[in-house]
């Protein structure tokens, strides 16, 4: 049901089209040892839509999603993906349904931009390595780097490498996809295409879930904005909401340190 | 010059070294070789489990490992060959024949793999965590993450002390002679020791060291080559670019963010 199915587009190449699930977090609490970093948060997100959560360092952003995936296991609290628990089920299973973009990029150094987008696609799924290539090949260009598939990640720019990161996670057809901070090890001026791209995901259906310092982004694109600080959400709502009528003293004052 | 005529009797007496250098090329290198090849095959893949069992999250495995790991490296080879070549003399002797000489690899391949196990060790453990992590978020499990991405890199970034170990295990070699060898198994040492007791002078063991220095130094200097070829990286050179153009390249190029409003 996530076949991505192509589309003719302005450019006349084809760009995909995404089947996004729905995603539930119920009263989700998280801890490291005895030190909880997030508390009872819960969070709707539907299906094709994109949230952006935003907070200053220390507020669990980056473990809210590492919860959803399993990166690390939630102590208490439920997960749900596409209606369904996803705490029950295999991670490895799991994970080839959410899709994750690192900081820092976390390609491997020692592949080509192409044998990243591919590693997955054969060790996990099984795909033949002929194929696996052929369809990473396919994924790069969709972002734009199909002159560069046979660079390695030291070859490439920190966009086109998180680029790379990008089109690896989508190959793998997720319903979900995580940003943690996606844009924040990147260049100046390569931040903005970087951003053209998530926002692209979001447009064509995928469901995300974007941990940003990028106001202007989250402003612009997302559907739903959600402020968390000390591991709990603060504040939820749409972006003309959160942004132009903050509720809570925490909020305005996060806001206009940002802005 | 009477020391000086002394020392070249003592230690270069070509005559006596090239009465030695057939059974030297022919019984003494040969072994050596065998010897030191098949304890570094060993050696390595035994020093990979120990390295994986040492870095497994299960403490079933990493205790066991720390243990041997303890064990092979804390004690000295002679005692370890000794040990085991003497110990086990009678089960090897029902596998493999009277000889001593698999027990001294055996032995040989303990001691390093304690060694080389912590080389692996350390180069796994060095590299980043964010490496394992991506893997797992693209669903692979704990082994394949380990075994197609994590092991691969650790390893490559180990390769110099690698060598430095292989460099060890060849001089170590020569202590299985402690096991009592046959004449036709004896490795550079011990022809060269024989030859020396004959004799009287010590040139057939300077040219016993000589063969050693032949296999280690070049040894060395591969080291040095593996480095150099692994740090100075592999980034293809390239004029100056501009930042703009690429942006420019890639909005141009990407599907996925034509009919972007920004």
């Amino acid at each position: 049901m996530n076949t991505p199915t192509p589309t003719k587009n302005t450019t006349g190449q084809e760009a995909p089209t995404f089947h996004g699930s729905s995603l539930e977090l119920r009263n989700l609490t998280m801890a490291y040892g005895d030190i909880e970093v997030l508390r009872n948060v819960s969070l709707t997100v539907a299906p094709g839509t994109t949230t952006c959560i935003i907070g200053p360092s220390g507020s669990g952003k980056s473990t809210l999603l590492r919860g959803i995936n399993r990166l690390h296991e939630p102590k208490s609290g439920d997960v749900l993906l596409a209606g369904d628990t996803i705490l029950g089920t295999n991670p490895d299973t799991l994970r080839t349904r959410i899709g994750m973009v690192f900081q820092h990029f976390n390609l491997f150094p020692d592949h080509t931009a192409e044998e990243n987008v591919a590693l997955a696609l054969w060790a996990v799924k099984g795909m033949p390595k002929a194929q696996a290539m052929a369809k990473a090949r396919q994924r790069l260009a969709e972002v734009g780097l199909a002159e560069r598939a046979d660079h390695r990640p030291r070859d490439l720019s920190g966009g086109q490498q998180q680029r790379v990161a990008i089109a690896r996670a989508l190959a793998m057809e997720p319903e979900v996809m995580l940003f943690d901070e996606a844009t924040s090890a990147l260049d100046p001026e390569l931040v903005k295409g970087v951003l053209n791209l998530m926002a692209g995901l979001g447009r064509r259906g995928m469901t995300m879930l974007v941990v940003t310092h990028e106001m202007g982004f989250a402003r612009r694109v997302a559907d739903q904005v959600v402020f968390m600080d000390e591991g709990e959400v603060v504040e939820a709502g749409t972006p003309t909401q959160l942004f132009d009528n903050p509720r809570s003293e925490r909020l305005q004052r996060f806001l206009s340190e940002v802005l | 010059m009477d020391w000086f005529n002394t020392i070249i009797r003592t230690f270069f007496d070509f005559g006596a070294m090239a009465e030695v250098l057939p059974q030297l090329l022919a019984v003494g290198l040969l072994n050596t070789l065998i010897i030191s090849v098949a304890a570094t095959v060993l050696g390595t893949v035994l020093g990979m489990v120990v390295a994986v069992m040492g870095i497994s999250p299960s403490k079933w495995l990493r205790v066991p490992a720390r243990i041997y790991t303890d064990l092979f490296r804390g004690l000295p080879a002679i005692l370890t060959i000794l040990l085991i070549g003497q110990g086990f003399a009678r089960l090897s002797q029902s596998i493999f024949g009277p000889s001593p000489y698999p027990l001294g690899i055996i032995a040989l391949s303990l001691i390093a793999s304690a060694y080389i196990g912590e080389i692996f060790r350390a180069g796994i453990l060095s590299v980043d965590k964010g490496q394992g992590e991506a893997c797992r978020a693209l669903s692979m499990s704990y082994a394949k993450s380990m075994a197609l991405v994590v092991v691969p890199q650790g390893v490559r970034r180990v390769l110099p002390a690698l060598v430095n170990q292989f460099i060890a295990i060849i001089k170590d070699s020569s202590l299985v002679y402690f096991l009592g060898l046959l004449v036709s198994e004896r490795e550079l040492f011990r022809v060269g020791q024989d030859a020396a007791v004959l004799s009287g002078n010590l040139s057939p063991l300077v040219a016993a060291g000589v063969f050693y220095l032949v296999i280690t130094v070049p040894l060395t200097h591969l080291v040095n080559h593996i480095d150099n070829k692994f740090r100075t990286g592999r980034r293809r050179p390239a004029p100056p670019t501009s930042g703009l153009k690429e942006v420019k390249d890639l909005e141009a190029a990407s599907p996925l963010t034509a009919g972007s409003n920004t």
